[in-house]
């Protein structure tokens, strides 16, 4: 080990955001989760502790089981949607295209824009009328003789619906990824396999799409985490109605609407742990990795 | 090559370009929707012509969103340009640290750090409200940290550590240690390496965490609808509000909709490398 006398003015330089980080991070997860283990259900009341009772009476009312099931449903149709399409968008790219960087520069472009701007044009493109009353996709689709939908108003597809807005906004994304993963396969290993006698596609099935599994997996955790606290979308598109709930929503409004604390702090709780239960696994894995290399 | 082989090429050149430029025509259709529908007239709002030109361009919806959202671009500004400053320096201190002076731990630091960037901060919104209100009242004060823009900018700084410090830590490794080493053998200590040998050619980096910032606390939603009040409401909440009205029209949430997104639309025309980089940064690679 090095002497201190090294390494202490480094440690001092990094000190106040060590302090900030403790304490707004790790301090007010914590926190968080003291708030949560009360029964402090209004703005006054000091709140005793009363364990993990609220964790265990959320799942009685039926407003959470919905923001659950939705979460749920926004999650697998966003992820999948902007992972298959970010991917084919890539392959279509990856040998070189001309005016690849036009087509670059347009599919990214919804990443520099707040969902909060682009939800409103997504609620009206998503307008539920029909008819006389069809704007937006309803009308153009009236247009090609295709059937009209509720969108996001829809019972059972609605959060399906909405997973679409998150879907042209975070593809372009994905596919930056997926490129970058495809240009770093070496040349040589795709020769080497072609000389060994592989088809084109053989080459994809065993020589590049086994290197793509680290982006994969980077581009998995980065959908999944924004996915399990969608929130701004979910307020722009649809503002705070039941049929749209999830569970950043629900905690919004239990905290100004009901002045509840301790049940948003439980079901912000329920958040953190649904990302952390596979983001701590992902981090201890890509800093192991990288200390490898 | 054979003939036939290079004609098949050929042919599935222009089947990935054609289902290229397909995508691009969905991507836009958005845009579309958001430009022609803010310079309709309110005489044309009728769902028959949704999809139409409009018969006559005007800039009357520009107008009365620019009145409307004028008072929350200007907190934005005051938010994102003191905020991406501040997470910018703090980063480049960090980063410089944990990649040249680094100390016993600084790889378990700079995890715990790591993890600060992936929390749904939901999970401290409670806590932080409760303390901002505190220090309020503490300092005698009414607005400041909690309902005003020093609170957020705050909020903004600390969560944007983690990813600020990754993105200068990353960069860092990048300059050879041997500078770093020469500037030590004539004697400069670690603020002199930093700042007459690191700091020069920090450009880049300084540029991808100040874009990367600025969009993020040009865009945030979550943070600023707990923490901020009328007066010092940024851009989104306003935009938010104005259409979330019944009354207001089309033509100006969509105007207001591309105010909104009019800087960080800029950022990402003439910067676009540099957001890129940032982007990168995000999924964890160097």
């Amino acid at each position: 080990m090095r002497r201190a006398r090294t390494w202490l003015p480094g440690l001092l330089l990094v000190t106040p955001s060590i302090i900030l980080i403790g304490v707004f991070v790790y301090g007010m997860l914590g926190w968080n989760f003291r708030v949560a283990m009360t029964d402090q259900h209004d703005a006054v009341s000091e709140g005793r502790f009363v364990g993990l009772q609220n964790f265990v009476d959320i799942w009685d009312l039926p407003r959470w089981h919905l923001s659950v099931n939705h979460a749920i449903v926004f999650t697998v149709v966003f992820v999948l949607g902007a992972l298959v399409l970010g991917w084919l968008l890539a392959f279509l790219m990856e040998k070189g295209i001309r005016g690849e960087g036009t087509f670059r520069a347009i599919y990214l472009f919804p990443m520099a824009i707040s969902f909060v701007a682009t939800g409103i044009v997504w609620r009206w493109l998503m307008n539920s009328g029909t008819g006389e009353r069809a704007v937006g996709l309803n009308r153009l689709f009236e247009w090609f003789g295709l059937p009209q939908w509720q969108w996001f108003r829809d019972q059972d597809w609605g959060m399906a619906a909405m997973a679409l807005p998150a879907i042209w906004q975070m593809s372009g994304y994905v596919m930056a990824l997926f490129l970058a993963g495809f240009r770093g396969v070496p040349e040589e290993l795709r020769e080497a396999a072609r000389v060994d006698g592989c088809t084109e596609w053989g080459v994809y099935r065993h020589v590049v799409l086994p290197l793509l599994r680290p982006v994969t997996l980077s581009a998995l955790i980065i959908l999944g985490h924004i996915s399990l606290k969608v929130f701004d979308l979910i307020v722009a598109v649809s503002g705070k109605q039941i049929i749209t709930d999830v569970p950043a929503v629900f905690m919004w409004v239990a905290v100004f609407d009901s002045n509840d604390p301790a049940k948003g702090a439980t079901i912000a709780s329920y958040i953190v742990l649904s990302v952390a239960i596979f983001v701590i696994p992902y981090l201890i894995w890509s800093v192991r990795k990288e200390k490898r290399s | 090559m054979t003939a036939v082989a290079g004609r098949r090429a050929a042919v599935f050149g222009w089947a990935r370009f054609g289902v290229l430029a397909l995508f691009v025509v969905i991507f836009l259709i958005p845009i579309y929707v958001l430009l022609v529908t803010s310079f309709k007239p309110l005489t044309e709002a009728d769902p028959g012509q949704a999809w139409n030109l409009p018969r006559v361009w005007t800039t009357e919806a520009w107008q009365v969103a620019w009145e409307k959202l004028a008072p929350g671009l200007w907190n934005s500004v005051l938010l994102a340009v003191p905020g991406s400053l501040l997470s910018c320096a703090l980063g480049s201190m960090n980063g410089y640290v944990l990649s040249k002076w680094r100390f016993p731990g600084a790889d378990v630091l700079f995890t715990l750090f790591l993890f600060g960037m992936f929390i749904p901060y939901q999970g401290v919104m409670i806590p932080l409200v409760q303390l901002l209100v505190s220090v309020d009242q503490l300092a005698g004060l009414q607005g400041v940290f909690y309902g005003g823009i020093p609170g957020l900018v705050l909020a903004h700084v600390v969560y944007g550590i983690p990813i600020c410090t990754l993105i200068f830590r990353n960069y860092y490794v990048t300059i050879p240690d041997e500078l770093i080493e020469a500037s030590r053998v004539d004697g400069a200590g670690m603020l002199r390496a930093y700042w007459s040998v690191v700091l020069p050619v920090s450009g880049p980096a300084i540029a991808v965490v100040i874009i990367w910032q600025f969009t993020s606390l040009w865009n945030d939603f979550l943070f600023a609808v707990f923490l901020t009040g009328p007066t010092s409401w940024p851009t989104t909440v306003m935009l938010n509000n104005i259409a979330g009205a019944q009354a207001t029209p089309y033509s100006q949430q969509m105007a207001a909709a591309i105010l909104a997104s009019v800087p960080t639309m800029l950022i990402y025309i003439l910067l676009g490398r540099f957001f890129m980089r940032g982007l990168m940064a995000g999924a964890l690679k160097g």
